[in-house]
């Protein structure tokens, strides 16, 4: 047994897949997760989709707040603009699903160019208004735009076909999802590799110091918000067609707190942290529907109020681990795998 | 224009400015725990709307009388204060920005799911004592509540004033706004300043969430207008307790105004929305507010 693993070259510390254990777990989580929706039911298939749909979009706030520490708050207009766009692409345009999911995506990452031009001379708090103020703008748009979207009535979102297979089945948008998740992670765990994602990191760590090296912040930051509203577009798209129903409610603020949830509690500037937040803020609802059943009988008010229930538990989630647990979830993990891998000698 | 248009002008400038001293009131609260501690508190609105609720809470239930229910909600927003202060904000001392703004987001959003989940999300009338007799004064109308309000938010800026002139507490606050360790080192307990400007601006807030219960109306979405304090504070500069106010004031007067005549062309929805718009417009030009002061970093 291995009491340590040493590194002699720079591209075997570079790689993604360290070791043969990981190789061999990440294959075994592959194939459950392909082998999944044979064994799980339609609502566990269902929240599946969610959890792939956040994992997306919390990749993206993580880039940009994450890994470039420019701090948004106005993640979910981003999402409302990827969810809207695609929508309305094939409704009114008529296109087929595979052009207007990505089409979306790019319209999403064109309205993050238009937030960054005014928010690059923008710093920590004033950055956080900014986008702030860009998510009440999009709800308003969204909201009195009636022609367009709807209004608060919403839009019914076409049953996507690809290629003349219709995905009309919560199995067949999970693998479609699945089919998106795989490279989006994959990509972003790359792009960390990359002079792109480099410059992201230096510009968090301190951005005059990486002006001063010679990374052209105002480049790299607006890639960086471009490449978050991107997915967070393409995690739009892919939720109004889970949805099957899209309107102004399902973006609120709550939910840009939810996907700061997910990066916080997966952990701040790491994949697979992010993977691991989205998940749990994802089945988060489900264990608080729990509690609400089991409380239901002292509380019958909690009933009509689980929506508060809800964010209540987003909340306290976000302060505990803020004060408790600030390397998240991935903190832990790193923890214990630490712990096991000298185990019993751990020390 | 004539005498019509003029009347609805001033009757405009009059309730931009009754909304705005509400909005200076908050602002003011976020000032002061911005100023003494550096944080951005995302929960102001929450604050204020804790403290109408229960004061509300007090007069309805128990059938406390107004004046000792409100200095009762007083006491009990100093208490949520301090135990925020203690609680929340004294581990995150020196942790990255990004968590700070964080936990304060995090606070808001139990806070309010909180108020949700023991009040509702009924609109209640708040039991002011006040009469519903508008008073009218040179073809304007005001109502009493309103009037009362202006004249709270003023006594309040005036206190603060003197309070920070004048008292060794507000001269204390202002050395640790100003340079913490130098504070510290002058025998300044900085731990309890950090207290007391959570306490100041809890019970700022919550005065200023009676008198807007009792203008409008008590309900969960109050929340919403703690935002406000976000274009006030970009517009009067983040650090300045003057500039919240005036910020207050003016983005009081530009809702109104873009209420009153923009909704034909844009719907009804512009009121909310000039503010933010204007934050944005403003930050473009000026990234750190109108009066804000250009922060000079070192690596």
């Amino acid at each position: 047994m291995s009491c340590g693993q040493y590194k002699t070259s720079y591209r075997e510390d570079m790689k993604i897949f360290q070791t043969t254990f990981v190789k061999f777990w990440l294959a075994v989580l592959v194939i459950s997760v392909f082998l999944f929706p044979f064994m799980a039911g339609p609502y566990l298939l269902y929240t599946a989709n969610l959890c792939g749909i956040a994992v997306i979009g919390a990749l993206g706030l993580n880039i940009l707040s994450g890994f470039t520490g420019q701090i948004s708050l106005g993640h979910a207009a981003f999402i409302a603009v990827g969810a809207y766009a695609s929508t309305l692409l094939s409704l009114k345009l008529g296109l087929p699903f595979w052009v207007s999911l990505p089409l979306g995506g790019l319209i999403s990452a064109l309205s993050g160019l238009i937030i960054a031009i005014p928010c690059l001379r923008l710093r920590g708090l004033y950055l956080a208004i900014a986008t702030f103020a860009f998510h009440f703008i999009v709800e308003y748009v969204i909201v009195h735009w009636n022609k367009l979207t709807n209004g608060t009535s919403g839009l019914t979102v076409p049953s996507p076909s690809i290629f003349g297979l219709a995905l009309d089945s919560d199995r067949k948008i999970y693998f479609l999802i699945l089919f998106i998740v795989i490279p989006s992670v994959l990509f972003a765990k790359n792009l960390f590799r990359t002079e792109a994602g480099r410059a992201f990191i230096a510009i968090r760590d301190n951005d005059i110091s990486a002006e001063v090296i010679g990374i052209d912040i105002t480049k790299y930051k607006i890639r960086s918000f471009m490449l978050s509203s991107f997915y967070a577009g393409i995690a739009g798209g892919l939720y109004a067609v889970t949805l099957s129903f899209i309107g102004p409610e399902h973006f609120t603020f709550l939910m840009t707190i939810e996907y700061l949830a997910m990066v916080l509690v997966g952990g701040v500037g790491t994949i697979a942290g992010t993977v691991f937040g989205a998940v749990f803020m994802t089945l988060l609802p489900e264990g608080i529907r729990l509690l609400k059943d089991a409380l239901s009988h002292d509380f019958p008010v909690l009933v009509t109020r689980m929506a508060d229930l809800q964010a209540s538990c987003y909340g306290l989630v976000i302060i505990l681990f803020l004060i408790f647990e600030p390397t998240g979830l991935f903190g832990v993990w790193i923890r214990v795998r630490n712990y096991w891998k000298g185990w019993p000698y751990s020390y | 224009m004539d005498s019509e248009g003029l009347k609805i002008l001033f009757q405009l400038i009059l309730s931009g400015v009754i909304v705005g001293s509400i909005y200076g009131l908050i602002a003011l609260g976020f000032v002061l725990i911005y100023k003494a501690t550096d944080v951005v508190n995302f929960a102001q609105g929450e604050l204020m709307m804790i403290g109408a609720y229960f004061c509300y809470y007090l007069i309805i239930t128990y059938h406390v009388p107004f004046i000792p229910a409100f200095l009762m909600t007083l006491l009990f927003s100093a208490l949520l204060g301090i135990l925020i202060e203690f609680l929340i904000l004294r581990p995150m001392i020196g942790k990255h920005v990004f968590s700070v703004i964080m936990v304060t987001v995090g606070l808001a959003t139990l806070l309010r799911s909180l108020v949700g989940l023991f009040w509702g999300h009924d609109t209640y009338r708040f039991p002011a004592p006040f009469s519903d007799k508008a008073i009218h004064v040179l073809g304007l109308s005001i109502l009493p509540v309103e009037l009362a309000t202006a004249l709270a938010a003023l006594v309040m800026f005036i206190l603060f004033y003197l309070f920070f002139k004048y008292s060794k507490l507000g001269l204390a606050m202002r050395a640790t706004a100003f340079d913490q360790k130098s504070a510290f080192l002058m025998g300044i307990s900085v731990r309890k300043i950090f207290s007391l400007s959570w306490v100041l601006a809890s019970v700022v807030a919550s005065i200023g969430g009676i008198f807007l219960a009792s203008v409008s109306s008590l309900q969960t979405n109050m929340s919403i207008i703690g935002l406000k304090v976000f274009p006030a504070v970009v517009l009067g500069g983040i650090d300045s307790v003057a500039g919240a106010i005036l910020g207050g004031l003016i983005v009081g007067l530009t809702e109104n105004l873009a209420g009153g005549y923009l909704s034909k062309v844009f719907g009804s929805g512009v009121k909310e929305l000039s503010a933010f718009f204007s934050l944005l417009l403003i930050l473009m030009i000026r990234p750190y507010g109108l009066f804000g002061k250009k922060e000079i970093t070192r690596v």
